[in-house]
């Protein structure tokens, strides 16, 4: 729990990020994401609870063990890239020698060696955020908290950094992904909690997440005329000709539903479930 | 420690090696070495003003013998005033002195009458007063048949000897007080500008930081306390190389520079001091307290002045930068908005700068003793009273006063500031600010 004042900004939240995966926390403005997070990365303490990193309570050594990228962040404007993402990597714990190779490293894996002696205020801002994304990383942490990390970012640089997250997860690395975009949640997570008001609204695996919010809502497309009395059993949510949306009371009606079609002779194009995109799972919940 | 000395590190070189940090390290010295030299210049440019002066004078008081000054030369004429006055520009003269028959000896009185076309300088004025006053002097003395030697006599110089009551104490010798007002003042300045200049320098840091967001990356890695102590440390460290630069270069172009365009010191002094109409000043007088003054500099306890004076620059630094770091946290974006905010923290360091002044001149007033001792005061004034020997007890407590003082109120900035950068859009008040004192972590 965390409570500023008279307001409490994290009341009841509790969920496991599952080593090596990549985990959403959602949650509308307001929700206690900000707060939640510098608990975790031990910017601030909570009044009450625990936070455990890999089986131990978080304590002062653990901010090496963690890497954190704002969503409001910044950089000293007139220092020089090289400089300062050694600065910021030696901050968590690594030795000069070490920071330099290890920048270095990153900034050939994204083309950039040549920044080294540039000013960062010479940068654009989306440049910037790239050198954001190396002093968020180049400490191997084992937890890697990133807020909104593809804002300001072109198509072509999101890829870019998605890609380097993925091989990051695949290097073992926890990794716990803040953002409001749903359709990068539902591309790039395999966990999410969703909190409001400073409590658990919803946690688990996307897909099972999608399944438990799932209407049964099945759409399909045929040829021909539609037999009477085919669709006694299910909802129409939807229609048009050749083309259809129902609701069934139970993902099982749905097989007996297609068997009636087959039976009467329909000529069936298409039949597919309709799950429930993060988006309206989001929308739904918080309101 | 270790991530605290990065960030040191960081924090001076970066200021350090910074273009306008170099120029302003260099030029500040230069500044002064101009202005002292242009100054110099100033005070010898006046003595350039030649002037030919004719002298009526009818009761015969010179004896037609009077002494030429440096550019100031005197003609004895025996042609009326009128045919002088109407033939004016065919004379070579600047200017025409009628001196007056003494009509009463015993007169203290005595008005001569200067004709020009241009009023006379205050210091041809007083040059001419002073040479009439003392012929005058010497008339007077034989018409009234006085021994000259008993008239000396009666004029005592009394001079002042301040000696120490018991024998342990060290005698101070007369110019004692004079030199160490001045080192005082100058530490008082000096100590007035550092808390200014660097304790702002501190805070627009901080701002900067938290406007520009660089402040939320920070605090992932380190403590919001480490940061503010790395910072006022490094600011620190960047203004006793900065002081210890300027204590260099100052006293070495100011030398450089007398040597190079003549400019004697001691003429300075003596021009300052030679107010129209003040009493002679005498040049062996000048050359006897300069020898003193040297003297007396070299025997102050500078072994204990000057680490005293940087314990002092540090407390008064440390107290009020940590304030400055505080404020700095709570400010937005917007500096003018914040500005409230730094009044209670200037206003104690301009008393302090006002009492340090009246300090100087009275060194064991109540005033000065209390005001050197409370911490708020002491960093500015202390310095100043230092090289008056104040007693130890004074001295010692003091020190331990601001020490004391100064790690509280960096813990106590702490506390705000931990608060103060992560809060956004909000108009801070010193109560707000007093609130956050007691947030917990």
């Amino acid at each position: 729990m965390k409570a500023y004042e008279k307001h409490v900004a994290v009341k009841d939240v509790s969920f496991e990020v599952p080593a090596g995966s990549i985990f959403g926390l959602l949650g509308p403005n307001g929700a206690g994401k900000t707060s939640l997070i510098r608990i975790i990365t031990t910017i601030t303490r909570a009044d009450e609870g625990v936070v455990y990193l890999d089986g131990e309570k978080l304590n002062s050594r653990h901010p090496e063990e963690i890497g954190y990228m704002p969503e409001e962040r910044g950089l000293y404007r007139k220092m020089k890239v090289g400089e300062h993402l050694t600065y910021l990597a030696r901050l968590k714990g690594l030795s000069a020698k070490d920071a330099r190779a290890k920048i270095s490293g990153w900034m050939e894996k994204f083309g950039i060696e040549d920044w080294w002696d540039k000013k960062v205020e010479e940068l654009s801002k989306g440049m910037q955020q790239k050198i954001q994304f190396i002093a968020t990383v180049v400490h191997e942490p084992k937890l890697l908290i990133l807020d909104e990390p593809f804002s300001g970012l072109d198509p072509v640089n999101t890829n870019l950094i998605k890609d380097e997250i993925h091989s990051l997860r695949g290097k073992g690395m926890s990794i716990i992904f803040s953002t409001h975009r749903m359709e990068q949640v539902e591309e790039i997570c395999e966990h999410i909690v969703l909190i409001n008001k400073g409590e658990n609204v919803l946690e688990g695996k996307v897909s099972a997440v999608k399944d438990r919010f799932k209407q049964n809502l099945f759409e399909l497309e045929y040829e021909g005329e539609l037999p009477e009395g085919l669709l006694e059993q299910a909802t129409v949510i939807h229609q048009k000709p050749g083309r259809l949306t129902v609701q069934v009371a139970e993902t099982a009606e749905s097989n007996t539903l297609l068997r009636a079609m087959l039976d009467r002779g329909v000529f069936v194009k298409r039949f597919q479930e309709i799950l429930p995109t993060l988006n309206e799972i989001f929308i739904r919940q918080v309101n | 420690m270790d991530k605290l000395w990065l960030i040191i590190k960081r924090e001076y070189l970066t200021r350090v090696t910074r273009r306008s940090f170099i120029l302003a390290t260099l030029l500040t010295p230069l500044a002064f070495g101009l202005f002292f030299v242009v100054a110099g210049l100033i005070f010898q440019y006046e003595s350039d003003d030649s002037r030919r002066i004719a002298i009526i004078d009818e009761g015969n008081i010179f004896d037609r013998s009077i002494k030429d000054e440096e550019n100031l030369y005197f003609k004895f004429v025996d042609t009326d005033l009128e045919t002088l006055r109407q033939n004016f520009d065919d004379f070579d003269y600047d200017g025409i002195l009628v001196v007056p028959k003494v009509k009463d000896v015993m007169a203290t009185r005595h008005t001569i009458y200067y004709y020009a076309d241009k009023q006379p300088s205050l210091d041809i004025d007083a040059l001419i007063r002073d040479r009439v006053r003392g012929q005058m002097r010497d008339y007077k003395i034989e018409a009234l048949q006085l021994d000259p030697q008993q008239l000396e006599a009666i004029d005592t110089r009394i001079e002042l000897e301040p000696e120490p009551i018991d024998d342990e104490s060290t005698d101070a010798s007369k110019l004692t007080g004079a030199i160490a007002a001045g080192i005082g003042g100058v530490m008082g300045i000096v100590m007035y500008i550092v808390v200014f200049i660097y304790g702002m320098m501190v805070m627009r840091s901080v701002m900067e930081e938290k406007t520009s967001r660089i402040v939320e990356v920070m605090i992932s890695s380190v403590r919001p306390f480490q940061l503010m102590l790395g910072k006022i440390v490094g600011v620190g460290a960047v203004g006793l190389t900065q002081v210890a630069i300027w204590a260099i270069l100052i006293p070495i172009i100011i030398l450089v520079s007398s040597l190079l365009f003549g400019i004697d010191s001691s003429a300075q002094m003596e021009m300052a001091q030679q107010q129209p109409g003040g009493a002679n000043f005498n040049p062996e007088d000048t050359e006897a307290m300069v020898a003193l003054a040297i003297e007396e500099f070299q025997s102050l306890n500078w072994w204990l002045i000057l680490p005293m004076f940087i314990f002092f620059f540090l407390g008064g630094y440390f107290l009020y930068s940590s304030m400055f770091a505080a404020v700095g946290s709570a400010m937005g974006d917007d500096l003018g908005e914040g500005q409230s905010l730094t009044i209670p923290i200037t206003i104690p360091v301009i008393l302090a700068f006002y009492i340090m002044i009246v300090a100087i001149q009275a060194p064991n007033s109540s005033l000065a003793v209390w005001s050197s001792i409370f911490p708020l005061f002491s960093p500015i004034v202390m310095p100043a009273r230092l090289a008056f020997s104040p007693p130890v007890w004074e001295v010692v407590l003091s020190v331990v006063l601001l020490a004391a003082t100064a790690i509280f109120f960096v813990w106590l900035s702490g506390r705000i500031y931990r608060v103060g950068i992560l809060m956004y859009g909000k108009k801070v008040t010193l109560k707000e600010l007093g609130k956050w004192l007691f947030y917990k972590d």
